[in-house]
């Protein structure tokens, strides 16, 4: 079976490949790229003025299975995630029960086999039921298929569970992902400490809660040598720890999402439970530094951070709605439109900070289009203009912010394995 | 205007409506017979999430002097106890064929997520630490009886300038104590900026919301500076947990550096206003004998709550107006 | 048929008209003792005080005057609400005979608006009705003591009362159209 992708812009930052030309897939795996219009196959796929890239891989994701079947599943997840590009996600721990257990991991990843529209590479919980003391048994997870450890949604506070966490995740060779609170900073915020919250009444949750905890785990880093991934940045002082910190050398590496660069706290107004995050949206200054991080490679990785939760917990009062929004069908054109059209980001930086530095971050394959890899691809019509709207998402729920927001970029179709994926 | 959920959201020529109107109302409350058909066979229906006998009470009797049939609605008595989210108790209110809502709740915005689930027009009656719209319309037309009419009975006609009658510019208006956790301070801020007034702002760092410049407010670090020539002090209750929860170190220096006392109010104008959203703390925030308007201070007490009833009648008037058919 | 548009009541006339009901009043009540004349929010309101200043100048007593706003009284419910005036009646109404003063009659509505405001005020001896004129098509039993002028027209009319104390003239209209809003308007009266 020979599948050809013909007359496309074929990109692929993995190997600073960027060209019009066939992209020719033989048995699901890459077989190469070559001049235009000169391959045949059993199937030729006509991809003039398309863009074809690797998959997408989104390192953040929250896919809900098992335990919030009713937000989202591993089918309706990676269905949202292959409508907007991404072969491969990395699903949180933060389920129910936790991915604490090599049980967990296993019944994800079977599940994922069976029913996904992406590969489904599980994290492993950093603690038992992310409780923030005992230590999971983190060799099994990994031996299990856990691509990372994870405390998202339950950041360690106690600076020795951390170091301990770390020293353990060293030895194995797993990267830490943190998401990066101090709590008895944050305790009751609700949204972004600033103006905003203060006109709205509602409890702020600053800046630098999260600045002071990325510090500390920075420092930790430094001490224990453990592979730090900071996940969700939202402060503009955290893209400068961060930015220090490479230039020391730590093994840290930094992620964000369109949201913290493309709205600031003023979403929330009229009480829109659909712009809550933790960390919260923030303010055009953050929106600046953050996009000057991910221009000077600071900010490795743009994720998502795909949350969903089901209508009726955020039809309700503000400070009582969870936290989290979706991001996995809107990520790339909004990344298209606010970054690379109005020239802030060259697109190969943009696919590269979407596939391959995510794959190397937890070590995970894809991410390139290399000979002999499997064909994951991501086709995308960066002419098509189109409205987000919640309604028509592939995700069980609609929270999403970018409701209602013209974007530039549409994701064609996928494919997995050199498969078509139907979404 | 279709709700009244904030002020920030109010506009200024609204806020002259609600104002004119309840001068209005105010020479009904004067009558005899304190009842006008006005709203008769229309029902307002107060949803209390948090205890307030004042305000309830207030919209309660604002309601009935215009002949509509008020009836409250008592959380701890509801299936709200029961965990019913405030949609479902809202749609099932509005298919009671309830014409206003009037709601108090312990969370910001609610009085807007209110509004999102009935087309019945919603006031908000206090939500969280956000916003307290009729609170600041009282207050300013209590302060534009004492600084503008000049008497403390209303019996003046409002024509006194005619394309700005509720003008408060030249007056200086501080508001001293725990501002992070006031929805008084807030729309009051808002309420009287809009009508032309100077505001301030005064309390410890600790009880200071982010950015509180941001707002059209300017902030004072002492009180000196907040009372040095002002035309009315508001002085805002201090919620005794507040020590507990880490915010102040004592009672007793929160009194010493922010309490309103005969000794402070001696920075201010001579014929300063002091006024409370109540209930006081005397000797915390007030001194008792500023609080019992002793030494010639006056009290406004009694006149906020008559017009608080008129303003809420005022409210109800020009929220209810449609025919609804 | 309704009547013509047009000037219907010029300045002489309307002088003319008021002095006339001024002495009918005195006619029928026997003096000017117990009395007092209410104007109807706007422009009844200058008319009674007129009535006054006449009543004043051939008896010698001034008759009790206020002014009665109904906005809060109207039966109907207009998508905005009109702003509330001040209804200033500074005497005990009790006893009394009350001479209500309306510019214009025309359903009766507005009368019976008024009416069950002044007993919320207090109980009359005796209400009578003062209008300058009479447009016909009443909708209540309801009859004025004192016509100005009797004007026949259709329900598709508007008739302009215009009165120098608010809108610098003496003078009565019928208009196809609405009229333009003159005089200065209630302060605040916006969106």
């Amino acid at each position: 079976m020979r599948l050809v992708l013909a007359n496309a812009r074929i990109l692929d930052p993995s190997q600073n490949i960027d060209r019009f030309g066939d992209l020719v897939i033989e048995d699901g795996k890459i077989a190469g790229v070559v001049a235009a219009h000169s391959a045949d196959g059993d199937e030729v796929r006509d991809c003039s003025g398309l863009l074809v890239t690797p998959g997408l891989i989104d390192i953040h994701v929250h896919l809900r299975e098992p335990g919030f079947e009713y937000k989202e599943d591993i089918e309706s997840g990676t269905r949202a995630a292959a409508a907007g590009g991404f072969t491969a996600v990395c699903c949180m721990p933060n389920t129910s029960p936790s991915i604490d257990s090599t049980a967990v991991v296993r019944q994800i990843i079977e599940r994922a086999a069976e029913v996904g529209c992406a590969r489904v590479y599980p994290i492993g919980a950093l603690t038992r039921n992310m409780q923030g003391d005992q230590l999971c048994e983190i060799a099994d997870l990994k031996a299990a298929g856990a691509c990372a450890i994870s405390d998202d949604a339950f950041p360690i506070q106690n600076a020795e569970t951390m170091r301990r966490g770390m020293e353990y995740c060293a030895q194995l060779g797993m990267t830490l992902m943190t998401h990066n609170e101090d709590q008895a900073l944050t305790r009751g915020g609700a949204m972004n400490e600033g103006r905003t919250a203060t006109m709205m009444g509602l409890p702020g949750i600053p800046r630098v809660a999260e600045d002071i905890a990325v510090a500390r785990n920075v420092l930790l880093s430094e001490l224990t040598g453990c592979r730090l991934h900071l996940l969700h940045i939202s402060s503009g002082r955290t893209v400068d720890i961060l930015r220090k910190a490479k230039m020391r050398r730590i093994p840290v590496t930094g992620e964000t999402a369109p949201h913290y660069w493309a709205l600031t706290d003023s979403a929330c107004e009229g009480y829109n439970t659909n712009a809550k995050m933790n960390p919260p949206i923030r303010t055009a200054e953050d929106n600046r530094l953050i996009i000057e991080g991910l221009v000077d490679g600071t900010i490795d990785i743009i994720a998502t951070d795909h949350a969903p939760h089901a209508p009726y917990e955020k039809e309700r009062e503000f400070d009582q709605a969870p936290f989290g929004i979706l991001g996995l069908e809107t990520s790339f054109a909004v990344s298209y439109t606010t970054l690379v059209l109005p020239g802030k980001l060259e697109l190969p930086d943009l696919i590269r900070k979407m596939t391959i530095a995510g794959a190397q971050v937890v070590g995970i394959p894809g991410g390139t289009l290399a000979e002999g890899a499997v064909a994951d691809v991501a086709v995308f019509d960066l002419a098509a203009q189109w409205t987000a709207r919640a309604a028509e998402g592939r995700s069980k729920s609609r929270n999403t912010p970018f409701d209602g927001m013209t974007v530039t970029g549409k994701t064609c179709f996928t494919l997995l394995g050199g498969r078509v994926v139907e979404v | 205007m279709r709700d009244l959920l904030s002020i920030r959201e109010t506009d200024t020529d609204q806020i002259h409506q609600v104002l004119q109107t309840a001068v209005g109302f105010n020479e009904i409350l004067k009558r005899p017979v304190k009842k006008v058909p006005t709203l008769r066979g229309r029902s307002v229906i107060t949803l209390f999430y948090e205890s307030s006998t004042r305000t309830r009470t207030s919209f309660e009797l604002a309601a009935k002097y215009m002949s509509a049939d008020a009836v409250n609605i008592a959380v701890a008595q509801s299936s709200v106890s029961k965990g019913e989210s405030l949609k479902d108790t809202l749609k099932t209110l509005e298919a009671l064929t309830a014409d206003c809502i009037v709601i108090r709740h312990p969370s910001s915005g609610a009085a807007h997520l209110a509004a999102q689930f009935t087309s019945v027009p919603v006031i908000n009656a206090g939500d969280g630490r956000h916003e307290h719209p009729t609170q600041a319309l009282l207050d300013a037309l209590t302060i534009w009886q004492h600084k503008v009419v000049g008497a403390e009975d209303d019996t003046y006609p409002v024509a006194l300038r005619p394309d700005k009658p509720f003008d408060l510019a030249h007056l200086t208006v501080a508001i001293v104590g725990d501002l992070a956790h006031s929805r008084v301070a807030r729309s009051n801020a808002w309420c009287l900026s809009r009508l032309g007034a100077t505001v301030r702002w005064a309390g410890p760092r600790t009880l200071l919301p982010a950015e509180a410049h941001q707002l059209p407010v300017t902030v004072c670090d002492d009180l000196e500076s907040a009372l040095t020539g002002a035309d009315v002090v508001m002085v805002l209750r201090l919620q005794t947990e507040r020590q507990e929860s880490g915010l102040l170190p004592s009672l007793r220096e929160y009194s010493r550096l922010w309490g309103v006392t005969h000794t402070s109010l001696r920075w201010a104008k001579p014929d300063v206003l002091v006024m409370h959203p109540g209930p006081m703390n005397r000797g915390v925030e007030i001194s008792a004998e500023v609080a019992d308007g002793v030494g010639g201070v006056r009290s406004t007490v009694e006149q906020q709550v008559t017009n608080g009833v008129a303003v809420r009648m005022a409210c109800l008037y020009l929220l209810m107006g449609g025919s609804g058919e | 048929m309704g009547a013509e548009t047009g000037l219907v009541m010029d300045a002489d006339e309307m002088r003319r008209a008021i002095t006339r009901i001024a002495h009918e009043i005195l006619e029928k009540n026997k003096g000017a003792q117990n009395l007092a004349l209410v104007g109807i929010m706007r422009r009844g309101a200058p008319i009674a005080d007129r009535l006054a200043d006449l009543i004043e100048r051939v008896e010698g007593i001034r008759p009790l005057t206020g002014r009665l706003d109904i906005a809060l009284y109207r039966d109907d419910y207009p998508e905005r609400r009109p702003p509330v005036g001040r209804t200033e009646v500074p005497f005990d109404l009790s006893g009394k005979r009350i001479v209500l003063v309306d510019e214009v009659i025309y359903t009766g509505r507005t009368t019976n608006a008024a009416i069950t405001a002044l007993f919320d005020l207090g109980r009359p001896a005796a209400i009578q009705l003062a209008v300058l004129l009479d447009r016909g098509h009443r909708e209540l039993p309801i009859r004025p003591d004192y016509v100005g002028k009797n004007v026949a027209t259709s329900r598709g009319q508007y008739v302009d009362c215009r009165l120098a104390e608010i809108d610098g003239e003496d003078a009565v209209y019928i208009l196809a159209e609405p009229p333009e809003p003159s005089g200065q308007e209630q302060p605040c009266a916006t969106s």
